[in-house]
């Protein structure tokens, strides 16, 4: 297949993005983030829209019911249709033009108690290749990542194997049924600084120190043989006669 | 023990790591460029006449001493940035400079030969008006400050104030300035627009009000722009409205009203649309100031003019003139005039004030700069010859902030380029080989091979080699001759004909972009300016971006860069194309861009003339590319779907991947939206272009190999949080693959605050934030793995790559803020990095890769000793000789540019911000290059001597044998 080209030229945006720091002072609504309160254990249920065409103008289409569960716990759990006769079709025919698989889901929080506060405006959308997820026979991975206060901020999709080698699917079958992995992702807390057990280990190295009867010996004590040493050394040597011209290190 | 090992293996990683400067090697391969900034204030040291001091006060809050005789500076002060360091005022008299900071907030007194601080007082709080000495009885003795509604008077030896005075009115009338002359009175002038001016008299000794008045001017709506004072007390005022001056005696008790002179009766007329300008001159504060004025009636137009007897007299009109000046040696005043000659020079010229005749023998010409911008601010040092004629040197600051010292008969004696205070990006290019070296580049062209036969081939290999031999020979000789002359007289002047790139590619063109719109060509060996070019008709808030689309590597195809002038407010830009070697605006058709570029994208897509392909974006999606020749569309039509690009609207929180159509428009193909109620986009950094990585993984200490996870479209984001409390902020870091809009990796840093610096760089990301609740810089090291087993070692796809990678991170404290980060970059990355630091001490810290690495342990293990990891602390240690710039601090570090060398241990370094530096520094030591103190004599001997003993242990041998088959 001719659409197996090298992604090699995919090129990251060098643009230096200006940003603005203006402050907007209504945002704040006193908000905490991260102490969701379960408040709801039923959770609700979004649509998750496809869309692949071979003209490659996106017309989405549901693919089936995500059912979110806000809480400590985000769960997700995906309900989802199989794939018509046609669909199948086109699906095998936007993979042959190397046309892409698109998926969406609306912006929408997982804290159910502000689902009322903030209609969804907008999409959240990604992407596939349509082969490789023809390849896959359909096995994606699909991961939806909030932000600190539970809003969903973006959607990923992969399959695997993710490659396209141009592998012909015979079957039909494979390409019935969706085999989807989905979960929810929450940002991580990056850690701090650990100084509490930084110390503690250096307590521990000086009892160690300490408890050891070598090391509490005096410096004369530990090295009193050098230093004598050190001494008749010293005391030979300048006995025997100065060198003529000492001074002249200086110069 | 363990703890032993411990400091052991911190001790070897330190010897590993130290590289400081030795003392001999300072300024060797390292400069410094100390700016100031644009002049606002200037005055020239007139106490003694054998003074060479010059004080300068600038926009850019630096208070500085300059040599008038080389340029150099004599002492700089350089106070905070912003409103709270802004200079408002500037007053000298003898050997002190007297200068209002902070809009009032202080007032200093300076020792101008050393710079020393005398005193400093806090003022009362309230905007700064005006501030003027105050003489009694011909002796300066005070400083008065006129705020917005209070005045005080200090002692000018000691500071201590004197009185302070409420001001009668204040919320109603505008007091803007303040006038002493010589009968124990201070005046300040106040005015309400267009209604009256208030006029109020301050005795000197102790404040009291001995008057105040009020005289009607409906006309007027500000007193400094439009009013000055001259002769004993007459307040002259200009309207280009009703075309006339107003005279008013201030001390008049009578006269309520001001006296109106028509301009027409002096035969002089205000050009429509100007705002007139009066210049008076007060040479000593304790006398009044003369009776003569300049007028300027238009761009070009001034008059010098004399009030006498309540009339006005035209002394002399200088028509044309784009500057005039007055200045005071001795009892003598002259004004000098600047007015063009011919299109490229100027001619100033002295006259006396008080006559307004011609000084015979006194024009300077000066020279425009083509590439520069119009002079705008003439500043004039007059002095007292022997035959007591006067002689003057005048000071040209022009739009473009190039500072010129005249003297006559126009020779330059020195010249300052304060556009580079003011660096906003910049770039490195190579420099062109030399005619030789390219001439034997040539031979291997495609064309020549193809046409010419065998033997025309090796005649003219021959040839060139013959050349390259001739040019060694000569490059010997003038070593020799060199050698043979003392150091000092051997010039070292560069100019851009014998610029050529050196055996290691460490001399680079260093190009600069000034926020004054302004461009540099430096050599970056010796810091020389090598060209210039003043960009006319930039706006104030424009934002620059600097393209090289082809280096040097394609003779004869002359390098070529871009840059993108982009209005910050409307978003509309221009390109300008030019050759980087030599500064020249190119030829080539640019093309318009009628709306706003949002994003700019360089593709490895080259055209025919090994140019690369620029791609901007605008606001409807399109895509304009340039160059835009056949064989670039038919480029990129082919590679269309593989070519990706993003945008950012920080506003909206929105981040969005777009994919370019075989007919240059764009499809939307992924969207992450982060809500701006909670967080703000405040960065997004990828990659650098030009980034090698040598080693795909890194090897553990079970000698297994853990892989880098190496994606060149990796973008890191950076969010800072709208609530602001010290327990709730936190800063965000995403890691979004820029194809595919795959959220790689999202953590909060807690309890954080920006302002954050980060680099972004091979598998790593380094960033440095406040952390809100311990009150403390704190650095965090992300670092990303593909793990044990790479899934495509071959090619990076981000379409196929479904693994998420592995993400380790740790945080260290650093115990200085910083203002600037950024990474060591080399030829092959093979060198180890090193993050270098810039510290708003000036210093900057070359701190090593080794000591950010989320790997180190807590506990040292054999196989973490195997590795080489330092054993985590939780602080950070600075070093003072990791400071790779020893006492030659930057002032107000903005900005590290690094740059490869031809050689793999060696990474140039530019830092800049109000001063640049710049400097070499080898990570890993320079293991590909033998000592400056390298014993040539020794492992020559060495050599020689081991030759000679086997020449004679031989023939001994030899000799032996003999011997041995004798017996």
């Amino acid at each position: 297949m001719a659409t197996i080209r090298l992604l090699s030229l995919i090129l990251s945006v060098l643009l230096t993005v200006t940003l603005l720091w203006t402050q907007s002072g209504e945002c704040n609504t006193g908000r905490r983030s991260g102490d969701a309160v379960d408040t709801d254990f039923s959770g609700f249920s979004v649509p998750l829209e496809h869309s692949f065409e071979v003209d490659d103008v996106p017309r989405f289409r549901l693919r089936g019911a995500l059912q979110l569960r806000g809480g400590r716990e985000n769960s997700v759990y995906l309900s989802q249709n199989q794939l018509s006769e046609k669909d199948r079709s086109t699906l095998k025919d936007v993979a042959a033009v190397d046309g892409l698989y698109r998926i969406r889901v609306p912006r929408v929080s997982l804290q159910v108690d502000r689902q009322t506060e903030r209609q969804s405006e907008g999409y959240l959308t990604t992407f596939v290749r349509a082969c490789s997820l023809v390849e896959s026979h359909l096995s994606d991975v699909i991961t939806l990542h909030t932000d600190v206060s539970g809003y969903i901020i973006g959607i990923s999709i992969v399959t695997i194997p993710g490659s396209c080698r141009g592998i012909e699917v015979e079957d039909e079958v494979d390409l019935e049924v969706f085999n989807s992995t989905i979960s929810v992702v929450a940002p991580v807390t990056a850690p701090a600084p650990e100084t509490a057990p930084y110390i503690e280990r250096m307590e521990q190295e000086m009892e160690k120190k300490g408890k050891n009867p070598q090391e509490q010996k005096s410096f004369f004590a530990k090295y009193w043989y050098l230093i004598l040493g050190g001494a008749v050394f010293l005391m030979a040597t300048s006995s025997a006669q100065t060198p003529p011209g000492g001074a002249r290190e200086q110069s | 023990m363990a703890w032993l090992v411990v400091r052991l293996a911190i001790s070897v990683s330190l010897l590993y790591a130290a590289s400081a400067v030795f003392e001999d090697q300072v300024g060797k391969f390292d400069w410094r460029q100390q700016f100031i900034g644009k002049v606002r204030f200037a005055l020239f040291d007139t106490h003694s006449q054998a003074s060479k001091k010059l004080l300068v006060a600038t926009d850019k809050n630096v208070f500085a001493s300059l040599n008038s005789r080389t340029g150099d500076l004599f002492w700089r002060h350089v106070d905070k940035t912003g409103p709270e360091g802004h200079i408002d005022a500037l007053l000298m008299y003898g050997q002190d400079a007297v200068v209002v900071v902070g809009n009032g907030r202080l007032l200093r007194s300076w020792e101008t030969t050393v710079g020393g601080l005398k005193w400093e007082t806090v003022l009362d709080t309230g905007s700064f008006q005006a501030a003027a000495l105050v003489g009694v009885q011909d002796l300066v003795k005070y400083v008065a400050v006129l705020k917005k509604s209070a005045i005080s008077l200090h002692d000018l030896s000691s500071g201590s104030q004197i009185w302070g005075e409420n001001l009668p009115d204040s919320d109603s009338v505008q007091y803007q300035t303040i006038y002493s002359g010589e009968n124990g009175l201070v005046f300040v002038l106040g005015i309400v627009p267009n209604s009256h001016i208030v006029i109020v008299e301050y005795k000197i000794e102790d404040g009291e009000i001995m008057n105040k008045k009020s005289v009607e001017a409906a006309w007027m709506s500000s007193l400094e722009s439009s009013c000055a004072v001259v002769s004993s007390g007459i307040l002259l005022c200009v309207d280009q409205i009703t075309q006339s001056l107003y005279t008013l005696p201030l001390q008049s008790a009578e006269q309520t009203e001001m006296r109106q002179i028509h301009l027409q009766m002096l035969d002089l007329e205000v050009a429509s649309g100007f705002r007139p300008v009066l210049t008076s001159t007060q040479p000593n504060p304790a006398q009044p100031p003369l009776s003569e004025f300049f007028l300027q009636l238009s761009p070009d137009h001034h008059i010098l003019l004399q009030f006498k007897d309540g009339l006005i007299a035209l002394l002399r009109d200088f028509s044309p003139s784009y500057l005039a000046a007055f200045a005071t040696s001795g009892e003598r005043t002259v004004a000098a005039v600047m007015s063009p000659k011919n299109d490229t020079a100027c001619s100033i010229n002295l006259f006396s004030a008080d006559t307004g005749r011609k000084h015979l023998d006194t024009t300077i010409i000066y020279h425009m700069d083509p590439n520069g911008g119009k002079p705008n601010r003439l500043y004039v040092h007059a002095f007292l010859k022997k035959d007591d004629s006067v002689g003057y040197r005048v000071m040209v600051q022009t739009e473009d902030l190039t500072l010129t010292f005249l003297q006559q008969p126009g020779r330059v004696v020195w010249m300052r380029e304060e556009a580079l205070a003011d660096v906003v990006t910049m770039e490195m290019v190579d420099l062109p080989f030399t005619g030789t070296q390219a001439e034997l580049e040539g031979e291997f062209g495609k064309k020549a091979a193809i046409q010419d036969g065998l033997l025309p081939m090796v005649l003219k290999r021959l040839s060139s080699q013959f050349i390259l031999l001739q040019a060694w020979l000569a490059h010997l000789w003038k070593l020799f001759y060199d050698a043979r002359k003392p150091r000092s007289s051997v010039k070292h002047e560069v100019t851009i004909d014998i610029l050529s790139r050196d055996e290691f590619n460490l001399q680079k063109m260093m190009l600069m972009v000034t926020a004054s719109g302004k461009l540099f060509g430096i050599d970056s060996k010796s810091g020389t300016i090598l060209w210039k070019q003043y960009l006319e008709n930039i706006q104030p808030n424009s934002v620059f971006k600097l393209i090289v689309q082809r280096t040097t590597a394609h003779f004869p195809h002359p390098p070529q860069c871009t840059l993108l002038i982009k209005n910050k407010d409307t978003g509309l830009g221009s390109l300008y194309v030019f050759n980087p070697i030599f500064g020249k605006k190119s030829q080539i058709s640019v093309p318009t861009l009628p709306r706003p570029v949002l994003q700019t994208l360089l593709l490895p897509v080259i055209d025919q003339d090994y140019a690369k392909v620029l791609l901007l974006i605008d606001d409807q999606y399109k895509v304009t590319a340039f160059p835009s020749t056949k064989n670039v569309l038919q480029q990129l039509q082919d590679t269309a779907s593989s070519i990706f690009f993003y945008l950012v609207d920080s506003s909206q929180g929105k981040l969005s991947g777009f994919r370019l159509r075989k007919d240059l428009s764009t499809e939307l193909i992924w969207e992450v939206v982060i809500p701006t109620e909670v967080q703000k986009i405040v960065a997004v950094k990828g990659k650098r272009a030009n980034e090698h990585v040598h080693s795909q993984g890194r090897v553990m200490g079970d000698r297994s190999v853990l892989y880098k996870y190496l994606n060149p479209n990796l973008l890191a984001v950076i969010t800072e949080s709208t609530d602001t409390h010290q327990e709730r902020s936190f800063v965000g870091i995403f890691l979004i693959d820029g194809v595919t809009g795959r959220i790689v990796h999202e953590a909060v840093q807690r309890k954080a605050r920006g302002p954050v610096h980060f680099v972004h760089s091979e598998n790593w990301v380094v960033y440095v934030y406040w952390n809100s609740k311990f009150r403390r810089n704190e650095f965090s090291v992300l670092e990303l793995f593909e793990g044990a087993e790479l899934y495509n070692s071959t090619v990076f796809s981000s379409l196929d790559r479904p693994h998420a990678p592995q993400v380790l991170q740790q945080s260290y404290i650093f115990p200085a803020p910083i203002n600037t980060l950024e990474a060591t970059l080399t030829e092959k990355g093979i060198t180890s990095r090193h993050l270098l630091v810039g510290l708003p001490s000036g210093n900057i810290l070359s701190l090593p890769k080794m000591f950010l690495d989320p790997r180190r342990p807590e506990l040292v293990s054999e196989q973490s000793r195997e590795e080489n990891l330092i054993p985590y602390a939780p602080e950070m240690p600075i070093r003072e000789e990791w400071f790779i710039n020893y006492n030659q601090t930057v002032s107000r570090v903005r900005g590290i540019y690094t740059a490869p060398s031809g050689l793999e241990s060696t990474c140039l370094v530019v830092a800049y911000g109000l001063d640049i530096y710049q400097t070499r520094v080898f990570p890993s030591k320079q293991f590909d290059v033998l000592k400056d103190d390298y014993d040539y004599i020794l492992i020559s001997s060495v050599l020689f001597g081991l030759f000679f003993a086997t020449m004679i242990s031989k023939r001994l041998a030899e000799v032996k044998l003999l011997n041995r088959a004798w017996r």
